[in-house]
């Protein structure tokens, strides 16, 4: 099968590509040099945008915590569902919309690469048949490891070589890609009913810190060499003047980044900006994040971009899912994951005329804005927390005009408007820029080498928008907010996927997990079953999921160095 | 005006979303008659489930004769106009409606008025449960307007209610004003029990028999008459009861005196 995309103006940011009008090849669901055959199926992308296709780096879209938001938000489904057509099963959107829809509604938008972000270990097979269930795309999960006692012993003990061991059986035992910390130490302090309010509070329990979990993890990550760095929820999220918790957890792991390579991925960074003592003097801390970070190399960030509309909230943070259940009142669902984590989940809708939550809009924006590097922050909602993916093409509006953030922030709440630092920002990305937050930024930053990039070898994952790079963005920003709802085509290992925003074909995704060789394995032996029986509960026996579990299974192997 | 009469006794139910003033504007005859609608799993025309015909008078827009009570949202989501209905309705009448009038002359079914934003729904017969309701999940309520019922309501009522009046001239079932926060409901008749529950603000009149009140309500005060609307006032005495406190709510619920003597063992708390 050959496939000959031709006369697009290329935006490929790896490879230096910057709008140059080119043809890109394709052959066996590869990027290719050229193709020879005269049976090639041509493609004119002439006055089109072509990318590699989107990656997007935290999106909850499969798990047993968005099937219980799924069931918690029956008023979400009624008001907005999908018909099953020929190609495509029925659904229900609109904030936690059902597994194949979100495969549905990434696809149309030009997605290609997912990545689940929190996966209770205890949860993992249920993560991976939703994940089956999610089609169009290729995806992966980060187990939860920041409050897994395993980890919090072997960090306190100091052992950090078996740690590293049992980091790796994890990965394998869960079939996950990356390290995921949620509150370290916050959620297993809670279970105590204590909170964590800085990263050098002891953790009830184990003799140990926030801050000591977050450097044994980064050691760890590096130890075996995951291509990711570790991805990290901070401390404190969504209190008032958790900024300087977010600065100190960036400066706790400064020292252990070598050669200017990131080690640690602050996630939804909108939500750990915040500046002020109480939600009435609550202000923007975008400023020192970015001021930060533009002087270091050693992270990158994603957004977490607040979207004006209904969503459905859910992280592993329950304190924090407390907190706001408290605040807003409404429904709420809590979860103790036993000696894993914990879970919560709370409706939510972030109004235009709210202070908070216009300031909370105004943060995702600066951070993007502000962050000089667009290969250190990338555009994330933090689907569905901040608001539902969907939304994806305004934001991207928001970032490429002044115009339309401006025509946004002018219907926000006064004050807002007022300590909003937008009106003095006149940096408007460009489409290559855009390629980097939503693409080629995430796949680097994710360590895939295939994706995000349409280099000779790269998997032929393309999007094609269609928008002419060379009229005005800034000004008609309603049409790449369009070219950007509906991809043109959607190409998914080298096949027509999407045409125009209509699904012209199935294709089951494959599901990515890491197979870290280490030395010396972990020895599974009585020990280990005798906590199954006292901590868990399931037997050992029922918690790994196998190999044959997952649909299109695709190992990617890592060589330890422990 | 359209007149509607149903050619036959419907087995399964209709879905006739259709059937709404401003749907119905400026169409003519013909492609009213064209108008798609469901009848169990199949797509049907409402020709071919209604004789429609046109009449001289101007008011109101839409007249249904004959039993209707299979036939689900009709003047769903309406915005003006007037609907008279004389015979049954079925469920979901004049769902988040936000304007306009709908009367029916017989009984109705569950969710009248469900998530309703504004306009008037007067109903001269009994109604099922969830009046006025939001739907599952929801928390969003009856926000304005008005219902008026004749004959007795089903079971959670007015749930979510955050404003408006509902007044009820018959009994009401179970859970009347669950978790409600503004406007006025009014029963003459007798009511169910948990009335109120959960309600953070608004008001509940129960003129007849109450047989009990939550244990999370509070005595306040003996009032002599409640204003139910503006320029109406219902004489009493009534017990006036504050809750629901387990919600720190401020809500009121008056009960009246004269036809609940069980419940004098509240005044020594007065």
């Amino acid at each position: 099968m050959e496939l000959l995309i031709k006369n697009g103006y290329v935006y490929d940011p790896i490879n230096g590509v910057d709008g140059e009008k080119m043809d890109i090849a394709i052959r066996n669901g590869k990027i290719v040099k050229s193709v020879r055959g005269r049976r090639a199926k041509k493609i004119d992308a002439s006055g089109m945008t072509v990318m590699p296709g989107g990656v997007d780096i935290h999106c909850h879209i499969a798990g047993s915590e968005v099937n219980t938001g799924r069931m918690l938000r029956p008023e979400d489904h009624a008001k907005d569902f999908e018909r099953k057509t020929v190609l495509t099963r029925s659904g229900v959107g609109y904030s936690v919309p059902s597994t194949f829809t979100t495969g549905y509604r990434y696809s149309r938008m030009g997605y290609t690469t997912l990545m689940n972000p929190s996966m209770p270990p205890l949860e993992a097979k249920h993560t991976h048949e939703e994940l089956n269930d999610t089609p169009m795309l290729d995806k992966a999960s980060y187990p939860l490891l920041g409050d897994w006692w395993f980890v919090l012993e072997f960090l306190q003990k100091g052992d950090l070589e078996e740690c590293a061991r049992y980091v790796a059986w994890m990965m394998d035992t869960t079939k996950g890609y990356a390290i995921k910390i949620v509150n370290p130490g916050g959620l297993e302090a809670w279970g105590n009913d204590f909170y964590v309010h800085s990263i050098d509070d002891q953790v009830p329990g184990f003799c140990i810190t926030p801050r000591e979990i977050i450097r044994g993890l980064c050691k760890v990550n590096k130890m075996l060499n995951l291509p990711h760095t570790i991805h990290l929820h901070t401390n404190n999220l969504g209190v008032p003047g958790n900024y300087v918790t977010t600065l100190e957890t960036m400066k706790c792991v400064e020292d252990l980044a070598t050669d200017d390579k990131p080690v640690m991925h602050v996630t939804h960074c909108q939500f750990s900006g915040f500046k002020g003592d109480s939600w009435t003097t609550m202000e923007s801390g975008a400023e020192e994040i970015a001021n930060y970070v533009n002087h270091h190399n050693h992270l990158t960030l994603d957004m977490g971009q607040v979207i004006f509309t209904d969503t459905t909230t859910m992280t592993a943070d329950g304190p924090f899912q407390y907190t706001l259940h408290e605040l807003s009142g409404h429904k709420w669902v809590n979860h103790d994951v036993e000696t894993e984590t914990s879970a919560g989940i709370v409706p939510f809708h972030y109004r235009r005329k709210n202070y908070v939550n216009a300031t909370q809009w105004s943060i995702g924006l600066e951070l993007a804005l502000l962050i000089n590097d667009p290969w250190k922050i990338f555009m994330t909602t933090d689907h569905p927390n901040g608001g539902p993916f969907t939304a994806y093409p305004k934001i991207i509006a928001w970032l490429i005009s002044k115009k339309a953030r401006m025509a946004t922030l002018k219907r926000t709440h006064p004050k807002a408007q007022k300590r909003s630092l937008l009106p003095s920002i006149e940096r408007e990305l460009s489409l290559y820029e855009i390629a980097i937050v939503t693409r080629a930024g995430q796949a680097k930053a994710l360590g895939l080498k295939d994706k995000g990039h349409l280099g000779i070898g790269a998997d032929a994952d393309v999007a094609i928008y269609n928008v002419n790079p060379e009229i005005d963005l800034s000004r008609k920003y309603k049409t790449v907010r369009r070219a950007f709802t509906n991809a043109a085509y959607t190409i998914k290992d080298g096949k027509v996927v999407v045409k125009d925003g209509e699904i012209v074909r199935y294709v089951d995704g494959r599901t990515m997990w890491l197979d870290v060789k280490t030395a010396e394995p972990v020895k599974v032996n009585d020990e280990i079953k005798r906590k199954f029986k006292e901590y868990w509960t399931v037997e050992y026996e029922n918690y790994p999921v196998t190999d044959n579990y997952l649909k299109v299974s695709n190992p990617i192997t890592v060589k330890a160095s422990v | 005006m359209i007149v509607l009469t149903p050619l036959r006794e419907f087995q399964f139910p209709v879905m006739a979303e259709c059937i709404n003033p401003s749907v119905f504007q400026g169409k003519s005859t013909d492609e009213i008659v064209a108008l798609s609608v469901w009848e169990g799993n199949k797509q049907k025309k409402l020709g071919d489930l209604f004789k429609v015909e046109e009449d001289k008078a101007e008011s109101p827009n839409i007249t249904i004769n004959g039993d209707t009570s299979e036939v689900r949202r009709i003047g769903m989501g309406m915005k003006d106009g007037e609907i008279a209905i004389n015979g049954n309705a079925g469920m979901h009448l004049g769902a988040k409606m936000t304007g306009g009038k709908i009367t029916v002359h017989g009984d109705v079914g569950g969710w009248a008025g469900a998530e309703m934003k504004g306009g008037l729904i007067e109903i001269h017969g009994n109604t099922g449960d969830y009046l006025a309701s939001p739907y599952r999940g929801s928390t969003e309520g009856m926000h304005n307007g008005k219902i008026i019922v004749h004959g007795n309501i089903g079971s959670d009522a007015a749930v979510f209610m955050h404003g408006g009046t509902i007044k009820i001239y018959g009994g009401a079932g179970q859970f009347l004003g669950f978790r409600m926060r503004n406007g006025t409901i009014y029963v003459e008749k007798d009511a169910g029990t948990r009335v109120g529950a959960c309600m953070t603000g608004g008001k509940i009149v129960v003129a007849g028999f109450l047989e009990e009140v939550l244990p999370t309500f509070t005595i306040d005060s003996v009032k002599p008459k409640v204003k139910v609307e503006e320029n109406e006032s219902i004489s009493g005495p009534f017990y006036v009861f504050l809750g629901d406190l387990a919600e720190n709510g401020n809500g009121k619920l008056f009960v009246s005196e004269a036809n609940n003597p069980h419940l004098s063992r509240y005044e020594k708390y007065l």
